[in-house]
């Protein structure tokens, strides 16, 4: 087995390589000047003009009617990130308590209505999504933006699995003192799940911070876009002009990829937990 | 949860064993629990409130829509029966970006599969640097679609793209956007790149699972590490490849859309799309809400028939297995 192992490592550096490179690139490009890169290509090296970018993205009034700044795109992602990681964390862990701890009629019904919602994702149901919004009159607001979004069981679906792996008896002994549902479910339950909930705050956040197709549609007013909205735009205005603002587009992909991928590294061993102990 | 690490026979059926635990499904529900008339539904409410109003309401509309025609104007809607279904499965336009969505679907399922199962492999034997590698693949795994098309576009730009510039070094005048395939290709390269970590992810923490007595038994019975990996590591990790399969075809199906948007820049004119981009065409941008709707059930039909695939499959190994 040992003889092996350089030939291993060059697998996995090549991998590697491959896996990262479009990041390096794409950081370091958007140091350069636009004149620069449409010059000499794209770079891995750094280029000394990434301060006056980022502040240009960051703060320049853009869009068509001049109201929306990188600073305020970039706040439209963290409130959809973190309403979407609450939202999902209380919603599920509620309805994940209720199925696996009670016992009353209709569970089963109840249990196969919640997790049908994890067959159809919503791509395949965005016209009627959009006209039922539009009748709510949800469209641009935040409510709009993020509600809809927890209509899928993923977090459900990650908090039975966990509860069902507690040890039952937990449930008897607090019986036994004589606690109720709720005072099991906040002096037991709750402290037990807390490396469970971080683990689910951190894959919603990411899976709410990257959402694309639904703010493209609930959002026509600048003032709610987010940074993936934001990429969009940047892109469409490209269309004609003369040389294409290529270091604004790297910075604002770098902004946007920048959160996500510190928050998955950092909290990686807590994110793989999460992810492949409820997944399967 | 549900693997332990300890205390398994290394017998043929211990094996057996642990391959229906990496696939059972969950276990039947508490021994003991609360009896209450109204706090289940109460703790259940929100839940159900957001999956009604937000899930099954538009999804009846859609199967409702499917079979009216919707006059534009909004005076009103005429039943035509099947007529959305066949125009749809009928033109020829539709026929080939089903071909290409399958194509496309297949080709990104097998590839981000193949490379994330090797990188795994190799991750789980070396032990010097294990971190590393594992770091710098999930980084990948954060990215958006739309963050991971923008620079796959850079990549593959015909002024400044790198890999326009290299393809360009074995005579091949790459011009994604411009040519049907080359743009094919940067979108497969690209929706593969992005995948790759989810599956390496998990089928290094599927190796990880498997017990060092399976292991070191397996490594005393034979001792060619590929026939090794074959007949003792390749069938405990057959669930998490199925698994994986099922969550990569839906990937290439529907994640895929906003990476499409981005790279073929509302511009499908000449470009490759697939099936779920062109329900979003036709239903936004070309305002045929019948048809939009009739595509969007009959990608509903495919879904539900991999996913109940998807169940009798596992099934069928747990008990028989």
């Amino acid at each position: 087995m040992n003889r092996m192992k350089p030939f291993d490592h060059l697998i996995l550096i090549l991998g590697t390589l491959f896996m990262v490179s479009p990041i390096a690139i794409a950081v370091m490009t958007s140091t350069h000047t636009a004149a620069d890169i449409h010059a000499n290509g794209l770079s891995l090296l750094p280029g000394g003009h990434g301060f006056e970018t980022y502040e240009t993205v960051l703060t320049r009034q853009g869009g068509f009617t001049g109201q929306v700044t990188g600073t305020r795109m970039m706040m439209n992602s963290v409130i959809l990130g973190l309403g979407f990681a609450v939202g999902k964390i209380v919603f599920s862990m509620l309805a994940a308590y209720a199925l696996v701890y009670f016992r009353f009629r209709f569970a089963t019904v109840m249990f196969w209505v919640i997790f049908t919602t994890l067959l159809l994702p919503l791509e395949v149901r965005i016209m009627p999504s959009y006209q039922v919004m539009s009748g709510l009159g949800l469209l641009n607001t935040y409510t709009g933006l993020i509600v809809p979004l927890l209509a899928s069981a993923t977090g459900t679906f990650y908090f039975r699995q966990f509860f069902k792996s507690v040890p039952d008896e937990l449930l008897e002994a607090a019986r036994i003192d004589g606690a109720g549902p709720v005072r099991f479910f906040i002096d037991v339950l709750i402290p037990l799940s807390r490396t469970m909930i971080a683990a689910i705050f951190i894959i919603m956040f990411v899976y709410g911070w990257n959402q694309y197709l639904w703010p493209m549609l609930m959002t026509t007013d600048e003032r709610f876009f987010t940074l993936m909205r934001g990429i969009k735009q940047i892109l469409q205005v490209w269309i004609g002009s003369q040389i294409p603002d290529y270091n604004e587009a790297f910075a604002l992909a770098v902004l946007a990829l920048l959160p996500p991928v510190v928050m998955v590294v950092v909290f990686q061993s807590w994110f793989i937990k999460g992810l492949t102990e409820s997944d399967k | 949860m549900s693997v332990p690490s300890t205390s398994l026979q290394t017998s043929p059926s211990g094996i057996a064993r642990l391959r229906a635990r990496l696939a059972a499904p969950p276990e039947a529900a508490k021994r003991v629990q609360f009896r209450r008339p109204l706090l289940p539904w109460l703790l259940l409410a929100p839940q159900l409130a957001v999956v009604a109003t937000f899930f099954y309401w538009p999804s009846a509309q859609a199967v409702i829509s499917s079979f009216y025609i919707e006059d534009p104007f909004g005076f009103g809607a005429t039943f035509v029966g099947l007529d959305n279904y066949a125009d749809a499965v009928g033109s020829s336009e539709y026929i080939r970006i089903a071909g290409f969505t399958v194509m496309f679907t297949v080709i990104v399922t097998v590839l981000s599969l193949a490379i994330g199962m090797l990188l795994a492999v190799k991750a789980d034997k070396v032990i010097r640097g294990r971190p590393a590698y594992r770091t710098a693949l999930i980084a990948v795994y954060a990215i958006a679609p739309p963050v991971a098309g923008l620079i796959g576009m850079m990549l593959f730009d015909q002024h400044i793209g790198s890999i326009v510039r290299f393809a360009a070094l074995f005579g091949w005048n790459m011009q994604v956007g411009l040519s049907y395939w080359d743009t094919a290709f940067a979108m497969i390269v690209v929706a593969v790149w992005l995948q790759i970590p989810y599956n390496f992810i998990f089928v290094l923490s599927g190796l990880q699972a498997i017990p060092s007595a399976v292991r070191e038994a397996a490594l005393i019975d034979c001792r060619n590490g590929l026939r090794r990996f074959r007949t003792v590591i390749l069938p405990l990790l057959a669930p998490t490849a199925f698994f994986l399969m099922i969550i990569n075809i839906t990937y290439a199906l529907f994640d895929t859309f906003a990476l499409i948007d981005v790279m073929v820049k509302d511009k499908p004119a000449n470009n490759p799309i697939t099936l779920v981009y062109k329900v979003y065409l036709d239903g936004f941008r070309g305002n045929d809400i019948g048809g939009s709707s009739a595509q969007s059930v009959i990608l509903m039909a495919v879904v539900l028939v991999l996913t109940l695939f998807q169940f009798r499959y596992i099934e069928r190994r747990v008990h028989y297995g």
